[in-house]
């Protein structure tokens, strides 16, 4: 049996065992919620880890391309680059797949025709774990630029159209400042 | 090896289970959660305690040396002037039925965001110094002493509640935590503990009559410039009336929809909608420039602020004699409006019950208060057919629609806006029944939490809303997110950029704008927001 | 906060042993057996009245209802008249079915639709046994308060017989099978299914709050006490009912003793485990006006939920409304009104 028929076989473990390692990242009482089965407008955070996971184990096997290995990972990513984690810690859970692999796979990885195929599998791990940097970069990149955008693409922008920028500036401090 | 620690731990740094109780984990303040200080000109523009530059980071707050009496006798003070907060601070049984309802919650993962444990961060203090069981049995009774580390994390958690009210649906109680934010927010500026989102728009009300401290002249070029896009688009001049005494109607609006984007559109859309009743029925309305804002961060500050600035709606009524007022669209607002207003600055018995003169109904629901929304307004004249309306020219659009959280659950306004909105527009799906009306989330950003420095805070509080909208954008392909709220107009955009690109937020009334057919129009070929309308992409181009 | 359960655990068990002993012994019986429960009956009233006075001397300063439906608007658009009431008896009827079915909390438990692989389901909350749970727990306690009223009246006034009489519904026929089956149980007195509905029910929201990592997060000493205390009450009761057979007869004569004011000591023969009942009965009464077991009566006094929604139709009061500073017309015209003057906007005084 090749690897991808064994790790066909045990996905519903190690894919079970990884959503639970990045909701294990939330505090314990918040953990337990969003393992729930609540529907996914209850509990979006939960619903959207358990299903990228399961979808990015699959492309992972698949071996499908880049770009669509980024469509799967965004919206993981995109949740934890807003909540309180280090970026490392936002983007931990790819690498950690390596081990939760090993682990599950402890007596077939003694063979060694799965050893190279075992060690392809675990580039492409590495690799998806920097497409997560990319995903999380542009996430906060994102942030970032409506940040800086606010005023300007707001207020500034709305004053713009109008022709007042020079007046407002005139009468003093910026819009949105106190004006007395 | 190396020093780094081991996979497992890596994963679990900073977020193992706690195994301390909550009151015993402080609260770190982190940035992206939390809104800047206010500025002490702000502070002082208004005449509020503590003046003073200071910064949530600093473990120095400048707070006065005796801001524990003041905060326990701002306490036992509201205690005694506000029933709800008694019995709130008294009857929560922890049955934790409001814990998985809070969106900041849901999309935090923060546990001291359910809303019973961020009731309980007051609670333990009410516990420790007004009731008998705290006072005997201290913590075992859930009480603890008011010290700074305790002050700090409720400052931090009452500035993560955007009193939005969907807890307080679920409470087999009713316990309403906007209720306690906002009397814990008075308390917080008893010690000049405000955010600056909050402070300065309300100094800027005070003094200019809106938030963003749009002076007279500016606001007037502001809607100069509107009326020269509508004349553009339509070929017909819809100038408005500023101040006129003697008007039939008052027209107020937040000053979002006079000064930012995309909420400006939805002013040109009043603008449209004036226009055509005062050609074909006469209708008289005035704007103001002194009642230039509809919003109220007062709300979001204490009750006398929100007093303070609101009082500018009756007594402008009052000096240009109006015989009703209209409201245009905006979330709080109506929450004032609706439940405080009269109250604090009524009885409005110069005004008369309104009437809409050009169908005839009378507003009895509004026969106190005087003031009307402008969903039930526009409701009321396509139901009586008195508008003409061409939706089609909305048909490049998929909407849907967000109630926002005080009309829906301060208000009960759902089934109006619905009904305009499938009267201009053809395509309208809503979003699933658990994320709308009463049921709805909120945009993440409300009660003064649109700043841009907390932009995470926002983000993961939107999560719940944005992932319905998501929803309906990949089944139905939605593109447009109609709102009848000037904070949703500022903030859901960001939203959308952040969880679901490809789709838009619009003001209800910039869909109705699209959609009537001005008397004496010229052929329209863009839209308000000056884009092709659909099957027009080639003229417009010429 | 893991000490929280266990110190209530033990203080209810500390509870159990002193009244135990203080039963058993001959000098304290007239102090457990009359003194604590005039004590605790004395003691509950003057805290319940002092706690309810308390809230309504607070003004109700503005109308805050919650709005869960449709307003009232034009008369075309249907309003909720449960969930958004503008009429007194539309409240009365919100309130009455929040405080005898739970309402609120029962929306906890819709029921959802889960679209899986194999097409769309129909899910319950967990939370639905939340609502279940509570419900059970609070009638079959209402239940079993008023079945205990017999021992207060001489005669037995015949609304508790019509309960206990269907409270004990379930007694022929599980007497009846006993009789099939030819045990030596014959003698069982009748079941009351309210007692045991009231153990099942204590012992879920007690599991529920160990259990569920999010409300035990929230849990305090305070949450868990009453419950073991009732849970103690409950298996004391039903001990004495099913298994220790206590003289009834002689506990109805301490009683009505006790309501007639002669001071009359439980039967000497009467056995720890009801002094045990009696002295938890107490703790309970005596807490419950310093605890949040007051969410009984606080729940009429909810502005959230019992007042109409029709606040722009109606003026509400505000007994303490003062006024406020604010910028006047005449102050905001004279700071701008050159500007004013100079864009065309009609001002008041032109100089």
């Amino acid at each position: 049996m090749g690897l991808k028929a064994i790790l066909q076989q045990k996905k519903k473990a190690i894919v079970k065992d990884w959503i639970d390692l990045v909701i294990d990242t939330y505090p314990g009482d918040s953990s337990k919620f969003m393992k729930s089965k609540g529907d996914r407008f209850a509990n979006p955070v939960g619903s959207t880890i358990s299903q990228g996971l399961d979808a990015l184990f699959d492309g992972l096997l698949n071996g499908d391309s880049r770009e669509k290995m980024m469509d799967m990972l965004d919206p993981v990513v995109r949740i934890r680059a807003v909540q309180d984690f280090a970026p490392s810690q936002a983007v931990f859970f790819i690498i950690y797949l390596k081990k939760l692999i090993r682990e599950k796979l402890k007596k077939e990885t003694k063979k060694d025709k799965i050893a190279d195929e075992l060690a392809e599998l675990e580039f492409k791990i590495d690799e998806l774990s920097l497409l997560g940097f990319d995903v999380y970069m542009g996430c906060k990149e994102t942030l970032f630029s409506i940040k800086a955008n606010q005023e300007k693409t707001k207020i500034y922008k709305a004053f713009k159209r109008a022709g007042l920028v020079t007046e407002v500036e005139e009468i003093g401090p910026e819009p949105g400042e106190l004006n007395i | 090896m190396s020093d780094l620690p081991d996979a497992d731990e890596f994963i679990k740094i900073d977020h193992s289970t706690p195994s301390t109780g909550w009151m015993d984990t402080p609260a770190k303040i982190r940035p992206g959660m939390y809104c800047y200080a206010s500025n002490y000109r702000s502070v002082e523009a208004l005449g509020l305690p503590n003046a003073r530059r200071w910064n949530p980071l600093d473990d120095d707050w400048q707070i006065p040396d005796n801001w524990q009496q003041i905060f326990l006798e701002g306490l036992q003070e509201r205690l005694d002037k506000f029933r709800s907060l008694k019995i709130f601070m008294d009857i929560c049984v922890r049955c934790g039925a409001c814990a998985d309802k809070c969106h900041y919650f849901i999309g935090t993962g923060d546990p001291k965001n359910m809303p019973v444990l961020r009731a309980e961060l007051l609670r333990s203090v009410y516990r420790n110094d007004f009731t008998t069981a705290g006072k005997i049995f201290g913590k075992l009774a859930g009480a603890r002493p008011l010290t700074l580390e305790v002050l700090k994390e409720i400052w931090y958690y009452l500035f993560q509640c955007s009193m939005c009210r969907r807890c307080s649906v679920f409470c087999p109680y009713g316990i309403d935590t906007a209720e306690i934010t906002l009397l814990g927010r008075e308390l917080m500026n008893l010690l000049g503990l405000n955010i600056d989102w909050i402070a300065t728009p309300i100094a800027n009300c005070y003094q200019t009559g809106n938030h963003l401290g749009i002076q007279p002249h500016a606001f007037k070029d502001m809607l100069d410039f509107f009326v020269e896009d509508i004349e553009e688009i339509t070929g017909v001049n819809c100038e408005p009336q500023y101040n006129k005494k003697g008007a039939d109607i008052l027209f107020l609006t937040p000053s979002g929809d006079v000064f930012a984007d995309p909420g400006t559109y939805t002013a040109m859309g009043y603008l449209i909608l004036f226009q055509f009743l005062k050609e074909k029925y006469g209708l008289d309305v005035t704007w103001s420039t002194y009642a230039s804002e509809g919003g109220n961060f007062g709300f979001f500050t204490s009750h006398e602020v929100m007093k303070r600035l609101n009082a500018k709606m009756y007594a402008e009524a009052k000096r240009l004699g109006v015989k009703w007022i209209l409201g245009g669209e905006c979330g709080h607002m109506w929450r004032v409006i609706h439940q405080y207003m009269d109250t604090m600055n009524g009885p409005a018995d110069f005004m008369e019950v309104p009437v809409n003169p050009v169908t005839g109904t009378v507003f009895e629901n509004a026969s106190s208060t005087k003031l009307v929304h402008i969903a039930e307004f526009t409701a009321d004249l396509i139901k009586n057919n008195k508008l003409d309306l061409d939706p089609s020219r909305n048909d490049n659009l998929s909407v849907t629609f967000h109630d926002s959280c005080n009309p829906s659950r301060g208000m009960g306004m759902l089934d109006e806006p619905r009904y305009v909105i499938q009267n201009v527009c053809n395509n309208f799906y809503d979003m699933p029944p658990s994320t709308i009306r009463e049921n709805t989330f909120c945009c993440g950003s409300g009660a003064g939490l649109n700043a841009g420095e907390d932009m995470e805070l926002r983000m993961a509080g939107g999560l719940p809303r944005a992932n319905a909208v998501k929803h309906v954008h990949e089944k139905h392909g939605v593109n447009m997110l109609a709102c009848i709220c000037a904070v949703d107009r500022a903030a859901l955009p960001d939203l959308m950029d952040y969880w679901v690109p490809g789709v838009d937020v619009i003001g209800l009334h910039e869909l109705v704008g699209n959609a009537i057919v001005l008397p004496g129009e010229q052929e329209r070929t863009m839209d308000l927001r000056m884009e092709p309308l659909p099957g027009m992409e080639d003229e417009a181009d010429e | 906060m893991n000490s929280s359960y266990i110190f209530s655990l033990i203080l209810v068990i500390i509870l159990c042993v002193v009244a135990y002993m203080g039963g058993n012994a001959e000098g304290l019986r007239l102090v457990f057996g009359v003194m604590i429960p005039y004590l605790a009956v004395f003691l509950f009233v003057l805290g319940f009245l002092r706690k309810v006075l308390g809230w309504a001397k607070s003004p109700v300063p503005f109308s805050i209802a919650s709005t869960c439906g449709q307003q009232k608007s034009m008369p075309w658009v249907e309003q909720n008249k449960l969930d958004n009431p503008s009429t007194t008896f539309g409240v009365i009827i919100r309130m009455f079915l929040e405080i005898v079915c739970f309402r609120s909390l029962f929306r906890n438990t819709r029921m959802r639709f889960h679209k899986s692989t194999d097409g769309v389901k129909i899910a319950y909350d967990w939370e639905i046994f939340l609502w279940a749970g509570a419900l059970a727990f609070h009638y079959a306690f209402l239940v079993v308060l008023l079945r205990h009223l017999r021992f207060f009246f001489q005669p037995v006034p015949w609304c508790i017989q019509v309960i206990e009489f269907f409270d004990g519904f379930f007694k022929m026929e599980f007497v009846g099978e006993v009789i099939d089956i030819g045990t030596l149980q014959i003698g069982l007195p009748g079941v009351f299914v309210s007692g045991l509905i009231l153990l099942a029910a204590v012992i879920f929201l007690c599991l529920r709050r160990l259990m569920s990592p999010k409300v035990r997060y929230i849990s305090l000493a305070s949450d868990y006490f009453p419950l073991f205390v009732i849970l103690g009450i409950a298996v004391t009761g039903i001990v004495m009912r099913y298994f220790a057979k206590i003289d009834i007869v002689g506990v109805k004569a301490y009683t009505m003793g006790l309501v007639m004011f002669k001071g009359t000591l439980p039967p000497e023969n009467v056995g720890g485990i009801f002094y045990i009942h009696l002295f938890l009965v107490c703790v309970l009464l005596a807490c419950f006006p310093f605890s949040k077991l007051m969410h009984m009566g606080g729940i009429f006094l909810s502005p959230t939920r019992n007042m109409t929604g029709n606040t722009r139709e109606v003026r509400h009061v505000n007994p303490w409304n003062y006024p406020v500073k604010t910028h006047t017309y005449e102050e905001y015209e004279d700071d701008y009104r050159d500007k004013m003057i100079g864009v065309g906007l009609p001002v008041d005084k032109k100089e």
